[in-house]
């Protein structure tokens, strides 16, 4: 919105003098009032830039399935928005890039080879119920990326589970396979014990990423990389993927102590399912987790708990999605108990 | 108001579900398929229509201050019937439906009925309202219900009419489809009413509470040009 303070400029031929009070003339505005330049643009363009890493060794590992779904989603993310805004005639926000972090953020989320109408779907409802249904960029309360995929998880639980692809380069001789995860579930139920499952996962494997998985949860190493890149540009701070990565392995272990036959290793909840993308890329998100250090670190610790809680004792082999969505519900009560500090302001001395 | 106005009412313009926003528990927990909203549809319609006669009738003798507790023995009673008729001769729709027979008794749309309109109005005019009120609610619960079953499983009332390619959007039949279907068909309601009033020339007749304009989101936009825009769209 461009606004002048009057006599800052010539007027425009034929405008009126104004007769206003001397104080209307003032131009007021809420806060903030001093900007550091940054824009949503530039910072969603830094995300995408930490994801691309992982985005392009998907693409080698699974070959030109991983292609289309990573094009058709950010396609339609950035098409529903622009949609949105020309069926509400609302000022345009598809230029700053959100969408097509949702859209790549999605796309990292499903099994390369989803049909394009499963992709479609997951980004109708990250676009438009999650996001804009709710007012739009700042103020939507959950991540719309994992709002996406956890509708296709719920509606589509075949095509979202049981369909992933084994990695090969180029994708020729594609077979479906199960996740690390869904493995060890299957032996935990077939056997009752999680080992034999655990056997055919190094963790070198893991590491690099050479395993099913849906796209971005293979590689461990360039997700990793990107979430450094953040931290090294600032567009994020350590405390909630420490917390979120720390609390999975402490509890992981603990059950691991008591039980190792039964629990597996906390270094494979660690390395397996989407851990890392969710603790870098989504449990940091600006709009839908807490503000202050405390809060995130609260936040962390939550997503945490609920992905091991979820992992262990729940009916879906995965819970990072699940946990950082719950923990999106609870962030206004996290902000509210753990305020950060008034610039400029003293704790009051008790005498 | 005309004996016609009196029935008409329920329909459109203070359609319980869609207009008043009453009777939310049902309509988010049944409309699973459309044969369940026919059946809860009848069932709250039977109840609805019965009750209104019998407390218009009885209007005078009920004492004010117990009136809540008198409403809600005729209530139930007719209920008790619409329980035992369901079992005994539907039953399978009896199950399908389940605990929501016996809630029929705290339906808010009932009550309110009983409250607003027949303690005050005559047996004619209560039994129109009732029988506007009951239809009014069996159209927007078969609506729900069939949007739901037709995405959510492909089928209306039992028959496949998506063909065999179609994957089911089972998100639909669970609760969170229900209150986000809901969601949406109560916001494009209030556009259609929007776009009627305004071709009628008269003002739109949405709640203030269920109106853009006392949103929060809505009340935080910063661009106060694009507010007083949209709410000159919204046609005041």
């Amino acid at each position: 919105m461009e606004e002048r303070l009057p006599d800052a400029g010539p007027k425009a031929p034929g405008t009126k003098e104004k007769t206003e009070e001397p104080i209307a003339r003032f131009l007021v505005s809420s806060s903030p009032h001093v900007h550091e330049g940054i824009r949503i643009r530039s910072v969603m363009g830094l995300v995408i830039v930490a994801l691309l890493p992982a985005s392009v060794f998907s693409i080698y590992l699974f070959g030109l399935p991983a292609l289309f779904t990573i094009l058709v989603s950010v396609a339609s993310a950035a098409g529903f928005e622009w949609l949105w805004q020309k069926v509400v005639r609302r000022p345009g926000t598809a230029g700053d890039l959100s969408a097509v972090l949702t859209g790549l953020l999605l796309a990292l989320n499903l099994p390369a080879g989803s049909p394009w109408w499963l992709i479609l779907v997951g980004n109708l409802f990250a676009i438009v119920v999650a996001k804009q249904l709710y007012g739009g960029i700042g103020y939507n309360i959950f991540n719309p990326a994992l709002v996406g995929r956890v509708v296709l998880l719920v509606a589509f639980p075949v095509h979202m589970t049981s369909r992933w692809i084994s990695p090969s380069a180029w994708g020729m001789d594609a077979v479906t396979t199960a996740t690390p995860l869904g493995r060890a579930r299957e032996a935990l139920l077939a056997t009752g014990s999680v080992d034999a499952a655990l056997t055919r996962n190094e963790a070198i494997d893991l590491l690099i990423g050479n395993r099913a998985g849906s796209l971005g949860e293979v590689s461990v190493i360039l997700l990793l990389i990107g979430g450094i890149f953040l931290l090294a540009k600032r567009v994020i701070t350590w405390h909630a993927p420490v917390a979120f990565i720390g609390s999975v392995w402490a509890m992981a272990g603990i059950f691991h102590l008591a039980n190792p036959a039964r629990f597996a290793d906390p270094s494979f909840h660690v390395l397996t399912g989407g851990l890392f993308l969710g603790a870098f890329f989504m449990a940091t998100d600006y709009v839908t987790t807490p503000l202050a250090p405390a809060g995130k670190i609260v936040f962390g610790i939550g997503c945490g708990v609920v992905t091991v809680v979820i992992r262990l004792f729940g009916s879906y082999p995965e819970g990072v999605s699940f946990g950082i969505l719950l923990m999106n519900a609870f962030t206004p009560l996290i902000d509210r108990a753990f305020k950060p500090a008034v610039f400029g302001a003293r704790r009051a001395k008790t005498a | 108001m005309g004996a016609g106005r009196e029935f008409a009412k329920g329909l459109w313009s203070e359609n319980p579900i869609f207009r008043v926003v009453l009777g939310l528990c049902p309509t988010l927990a049944v409309t699973t398929s459309a044969q369940n909203g026919v059946g809860m549809g009848i069932a709250a319609t039977f109840v609805l229509l019965c009750s209104n006669v019998i407390i218009s009738v009885l209007r005078s003798f009920i004492p004010r201050k117990i009136r809540i507790p008198a409403y809600i023995v005729i209530i139930a009673t007719f209920v008790t019937v619409v329980d035992l008729v369901m079992n005994a001769y539907f039953n399978p729709l009896h199950k399908a439906l389940g605990i929501f027979i016996p809630l029929i008794v705290v339906n808010c749309i009932i009550m309110g009925r009983a409250e607003a309109f027949a303690s005050k109005n005559g047996v004619l005019y209560s039994l129109l309202d009732g029988l506007g009120m009951g239809i009014g609610f069996t159209i927007s619960l078969v609506a729900i219900a069939s949007i739901r079953e037709l995405l959510g499983n492909g089928t209306i009332f039992g028959a496949a009419v998506m063909g065999s390619s179609y994957v089911p959007f089972m998100l639909l039949i669970l609760p969170p489809g229900a209150f986000i279907l809901l969601g949406t068909m109560l916001g494009a309601m209030n556009r259609v009413e929007i776009a009627l009033a305004r071709r009628a020339g008269r003002a739109p007749s949405i709640r203030k509470e269920h109106d853009c304009a006392s949103c929060a989101i809505f009340a935080g936009w910063s661009n106060a040009a694009d507010k007083i825009k949209a709410l000159e769209e919204a046609g005041r």
